[in-house]
């Protein structure tokens, strides 16, 4: 239902585009309407005639004038909008309550309403359905909105006959868009390599060459394996494509594997900066860390069912910016209280640290199971970081990934700049350094320590925020980034923020780059084995400190 | 007396001694009698389903003790334990696997039916041997022993302690669970080994094999716990109590701090895979759901619970901490999450020494007039 | 850095003498660009006692991390009796070697009673089968009750030593060193926290064991240095300034300016 109605609207915003596109051809350009006015009158009336052979006949004959506003008439024709008026003429109409609306087929304009008795609709089958469409899919090529004409050379390239070259030619001469006419320069290329003249053959593979579509190389590949190819330098030629098109293709493959794999480091960073502070400054380790993030993230989704139920729904794309503080003072005042609560009867016990901090994880995660359900909830994206962007070669990356990365660049360089420059900060990096000299300066050492542990939960809410975007938000979520961001942490080097961006991203890639050797599980098996030999190695981490201290 | 027979004399005192035979002879003797010999509709009859439980309980305790010897003497806490206890659960399970035979759904005299459904011809080498009992549980000890060896030598040699090697191996067990999750393993991937038959002939269904695994159960737990005491009597549980309180120091005394750890360690995970074998037949399966990290973390508060450091304490915390969570998740599911939760954090912060040294403590302090007496070892 | 065989012995042209026990030569050792020796060199011979004083940072500690092999020197050479190289060896097989060493803040295993302390120090077998499966012997038993006596403690025998005050534990820390039966010893501050009578029974107790054993005391304590009555090496900036006996060092223009003068 949903479906076919939202089809419609699309329909209908279609042909409104193109009704406002024809209106505007017809004032501006009427001397380059050159087949004679009269030609498609009279090939518009002839579709007034009971015969099915004859409207076929009547439709192709459309089809072959190469004009614009065929395309209206033929669209309006297959959703059953084509009338002949009680004088004779062919109109578009449409229903509205008992009235219908009239335009003016030849011209687009609107004429006076109709009622029913004055109409007479002209039928279609599905065979004339089907020619209609094949017709209209041609003549897309000639719609006046450029990603129609990409879309209708992408559609006709791939079923090759000899009548769309003609087209296709046809379209390239008077094409102005220089993406749709490279779209159309290919389709004629795919369509020359047979060509008998093998100049044009020649000329169609070096412009085949330049492009780094799968299907466009095993075309190419067909050529030569069937023998369809006799001429011996053109084959040579064919060959020197198809490397050209490989080492391309190869090239995209690595830049989608580093993106995703910057993206995936981008993810893992998030998750690991609030450790890297609350493990890596204070050397807590916080079993909790996940529920932390899993905080954040049912934040957002609190937020977000607020501002669905109270704020008008033109701002609720708005709710993440709401959601961000909110997520941030959430999980930090988990944080204060887990840190006075418990944590601070536990320093120097690293053991007991991490077996307390993992009970609180269990009670947090039932808590939150209690509450909103075992169920994953739903957190939409707002309009603003939907959708996706192609970089090049079929390489695209959705919008919300592509801010996760800015986004998580974002928070670590607020965090360094925080702890450099802050008079917390500098406070903070005091008390890790020499606790009691700190603390005989005057600086209160215990609330120094709930702070900083608030800004690392603190920070661990905001991911849980920016996770929400591309993750399930379920009682589970934090539970399945906590090895994760541990092994970060460990491999970057404990206490060293360039560390841990440079473990994010390094491991990020690195699954990626596995991932299409050996499948996801398998990747992030060898990743893990990898970290934990490479801990034997360098038990500091790569990013470690030496010092006489360090040793023990 | 030979002097290994005195040795095993003085593993305990004797109140000691009176406390393990009184125990021993509850659940060898008395609970087998009460389930077999005593009608059911007595009052005191004991069901065959709870017999099965103390037995999984049992099981759990071996794998407590074996944590403690790490964890308690040699302050190496490993989040990984579940690793060994599945592996020896796998291998046992590979075993029983094999024993079913023509009598699985697809009726394959060699292949189980898991592999027949993923259209394998033949065997994997890695499942030969296991239609051998003994062979099976070699395996059962050699595999996690193998295992935890090699991780082992790794981050001992590299001196990777405290909450650093906690941290790896759970990721090691987590790496495990991921492996043996996926079908092409060879191991039944998500739905594991399961379906079992029988196991030498006999049925697994019986009451009576259910009791029998139940008294060997036991039994094993007496010898692993024997064992235990051997170890940390001698002096090499001296020399492990030194590594946990000043690792640094024993270095320099002229013992290897690496194959102190390595040889407790290794031991640890063969005493834990022993566990695992004992566990799989009397509850019927072995899924990659015994690598989860949280059920390896669980172990340990287990041990805390009863008292680190005493394998008395692990032993019964061990048992305590399973018939809580029988009882709990009976009565309410979602409280026993809450109620473990509670546990991990209450028993880190108010008592460290666990169950065992609360006792303890209360003794002391009852008995402050009276001659002192310490009949255990000292493990504070 | 590689290791031949499991006792590396120098090439020629070193001309060492036989009495010598301990040699180091242009050792360097630094720490995140702090220097913490520099190029040191000194030579301890067979039987010998020497004290070692220096300002704080002057790398007194540093040095004896090097010879018992907790840290790498950067360069130099460390040989120990027949020209062993230390360097190449971690702390187990330098102890295993005969160097004995008492830490600056007292190292004792508090959770195992004093005598247990004295019984894992003793000198006997320490590969880890052996370990587990041996007992105690009643001659073994003989020599941890001797140095008991030795270090005073016979009556606190059986307390957990975690209990002992500041000075016992010092005591027994040179006690289990006794027991270990080392060629050479090493002791950082051992009077430090000492009462003025515990550093007098102190200082007996190390005319004693230096009858017997090579001794390297680090010392800050100027008073107990001169009863101590032995060869000094003054270290200032990972160097040597300074070697000779209690009246020349004093007297040393720069021993004075960065020491004394202080």
């Amino acid at each position: 239902m949903i479906d076919r109605k939202s089809r419609d609207l699309s329909g209908n915003r279609i042909l409104g585009a193109a009704a406002l596109g024809a209106a505007l051809l017809f004032t501006a350009a009427p001397v380059a309407s050159e087949p004679s006015e009269a030609d498609f009158h009279a090939a518009l009336q002839a579709l007034d005639t009971k015969k099915f052979q004859q409207k076929a006949q009547a439709i192709e004959h459309l089809g072959t004038l190469g004009d614009p506003r065929v395309l209206e008439v033929l669209e309006s024709l297959a959703k059953g909008r084509l009338y002949v008026r009680k004088d004779g003429r062919v109109v578009i109409a449409e229903r509205s309550g008992k009235k219908y609306i009239v335009q003016d087929a030849v011209s687009g304009r609107p004429e006076s309403e109709a009622s029913k008795k004055e109409l007479k609709k002209i039928k279609v089958n599905n065979r004339l359905r089907r020619l209609i469409r094949g017709v209209t899919g041609q003549l897309a090529l000639f719609s006046d909105d450029p990603d129609r004409r990409i879309k209708a050379a992408d559609n006709l390239s791939k079923n090759p006959n000899p009548q769309i070259l003609t087209l296709f030619r046809q379209a390239r001469d008077r094409e102005t868009d220089d993406a749709v006419r490279a779209k159309l320069e290919v389709g004629i290329a795919m369509l020359e390599l047979e060509a008998d003249d093998p100049a044009l053959r020649l000329a169609a593979t070096a412009t085949l060459a330049e492009t780094s579509d799968p299907d466009i190389r095993s075309l190419l590949e067909r050529r030569l394996q069937t023998d369809a190819e006799p001429n011996l330098e053109i084959r040579d030629t064919l060959h020197g494509a198809i490397e050209t098109i490989d080492r391309k293709l190869w090239l995209f493959g690595i830049a989608e594997n580093l993106l995703f794999g910057i993206s995936l480091g981008s993810v893992l960073l998030l998750a690991a900066i609030g450790l890297a502070i609350t493990f890596g400054v204070m050397g807590v380790i916080n079993m909790a860390h996940g529920e932390m993030i899993m905080l954040g993230a049912y934040s957002a989704f609190m937020v977000q069912e607020i501002f669905r139920s109270v704020v008008p729904p033109e701002l609720f794309g708005f709710y993440l910016l709401a959601a961000l503080p909110v997520a941030f003072l959430m999980s930090a005042s988990m944080g204060v209280l887990i840190e006075r609560g418990v944590i601070r009867f536990l320093y120097g016990r690293p053991l007991e640290t991490l077996l307390a901090t993992w009970g609180i994880s269990l009670i947090l995660q039932q808590l939150v199971r209690s509450i909103f359900g075992a169920n994953n909830r739903e957190v939409a994206n707002p309009e603003w970081i939907s959708g996706a962007i192609e970089i090049a070669g079929g390489v695209t990356v959705t919008l919300n990934r592509l801010c996760i990365i800015l986004f998580s660049l974002a928070v670590v360089a607020a965090l360094a700049a925080f702890i450099r420059y802050s008079r917390f900060g500098l406070n903070m990096r005091a008390v890790t350094q020499n606790r009691s000299m700190a603390a005989s300066m005057g600086i209160r050492t215990g609330q120094v320590d709930a702070l900083t542990f608030a800004l690392g939960s603190g920070i661990a809410g905001v991911a849980g925020m920016a996770l929400s975007q591309i993750s399930n938000v379920s009682p589970n979520l934090g539970q399945n980034f906590i090895v994760d961001s541990f092994m970060v942490v460990v491999f970057g080097g404990v206490g060293s923020l360039w560390g841990t961006i440079v473990g994010a991203f390094s491991l990020g890639i690195v699954n990626k780059f596995l991932e299409p050797v050996s499948g996801a599980i398998l990747g992030k098996i060898v990743v893990l084995i990898f970290i934990i030999l490479f801990i034997q190695m360098r038990p500091r981490g790569l990013f470690a400190l030496k010092g006489r201290a360090a040793g023990d | 007396m030979g002097p290994l027979s005195s040795r095993l004399f003085a593993l305990e005192s004797r109140r000691g001694w009176t406390v393990f035979m009184g125990l021993a002879a509850v659940l060898m003797v008395v609970v087998p009698v009460l389930n077999l010999a005593v009608p059911e509709d007595s009052w005191l009859h004991v069901p065959t389903f709870w017999v099965t439980t103390l037995g999984k309980f049992l099981c759990f305790a071996m794998l407590a003790l074996a944590l403690d010897l790490i964890w308690g003497y040699a302050g190496i806490l490993s989040l990984g334990h579940g690793a060994f206890f599945g592996l020896g659960g796998y291998a046992m399970g590979m075993y029983l696997m094999r024993q079913i035979g023509e009598r699985s759904v697809y009726g394959h005299p060699e292949l189980p039916d898991f592999m027949v459904f993923l259209n394998w011809k033949e065997l994997p080498w890695y499942w030969y041997g296991f239609d051998n009992f003994a062979f099976a549980v070699l395996m059962a000890m050699l595999v996690p022993g193998a295992l935890a060896f090699v991780f082992g030598w790794l981050a001992f040699r590299s001196r990777i302690t405290g909450v650093y090697f906690s941290i790896i191996s759970q990721a090691m067990v987590f790496a495990m669970m991921l492996a043996f999750f996926r079908n092409e393993m060879g191991f039944g991937g998500n739905n594991g080994l399961t379906d079992f038959k029988d196991l030498l002939g006999f049925d697994l269904s019986a009451s009576t094999t259910k009791v029998g695994l139940y008294v060997i159960s036991a039994l094993m737990l007496g010898l692993v716990y024997l064992l235990c005491r051997y170890v940390v009597t001698s002096k090499l549980g001296r020399v492990l109590i030194a590594v946990r309180d000043a690792e640094s120091r024993v270095r320099f005394l002229g013992y290897s701090v690496t194959r102190a750890k390595l040889f407790v360690f290794t031991l640890s995970a063969m005493l834990a895979g022993i566990a695992g074998a004992l566990y799989v037949p009397q509850v019927g399966i072995i899924n990659p759901g015994e690598f989860t990290p949280a059920k390896s973390i669980e172990v340990a508060i287990w041990v805390a619970v009863g008292g680190r450091g005493t394998l008395f304490g692990a032993a019964a915390g061990a048992v305590a901490v399973n018939g809580a969570k029988s009882l709990l998740t009976g009565i309410a599911p979602e409280i026993w999450l809450f109620f473990l939760g509670a546990l991990f954090i209450l028993v880190t912060l108010l008592m460290p020494r666990g169950l065992v040294g609360v006792v303890r403590q209360w003794r002391e302090r009852r008995a402050i007039s009276k001659a002192s007496h310490s009949d255990s070892h000292v493990s504070a | 850095m590689s290791l031949p065989d499991s006792s590396p012995v120098l090439p020629e042209p070193h001309h060492i003498a036989p009495e010598t026990l301990l040699y180091l030569d242009g050792v360097s050792v630094s720490f995140d660009g702090f220097q913490a020796l520099n190029s040191l060199s000194l030579i301890i011979d067979r039987g010998e006692m020497r004290a070692i004083i220096g300002p704080n940072g002057a790398g007194k500690t540093t040095m004896m991390d090097v010879v018992t092999g907790r840290t790498r020197p950067d360069q130099g050479e460390v040989l120990f009796a027949d020209r062993i190289d230390l360097t190449a060896l971690n702390e187990t097989e330098i102890a295993n070697l005969g160097i004995g060493r008492k830490f600056q803040k007292p190292t004792v295993f508090e959770n195992l009673t004093v005598f247990e302390n004295l019984s894992l120090a003793l000198k006997a077998d320490r590969r880890i089968l052996t370990v587990l499966f041996s007992g105690i012997s009643a001659e073994q038993t003989e020599r941890i009750e001797q140095a008991l006596e030795t270090i005073r403690l016979t009556a606190q025998r059986d307390r957990a030593a975690g209990s002992l005050s500041h000075g016992q534990k010092q005591w027994l820390e040179i006690g289990m060193l006794l027991v270990q039966e080392p060629d050479l010893m090493l002791l950082d501050e051992p009077v430090a926290g000492m009462t003025d009578a515990e550093t007098e029974q102190t200082v007996e107790l190390l005319h004693e064991i230096s009858s017997t054993h090579s001794l390297v005391v680090v010392e800050h304590d100027m008073n107990f240095v001169r009863d101590l009555d032995c060869r000094i090496t003054v270290l200032d900036e990972g160097q040597v300034i300074a070697e000779g006996p209690m009246d020349a060092i004093q007297s040393d223009p720069r021993v004075i300016e960065v020491y004394l003068g202080r």
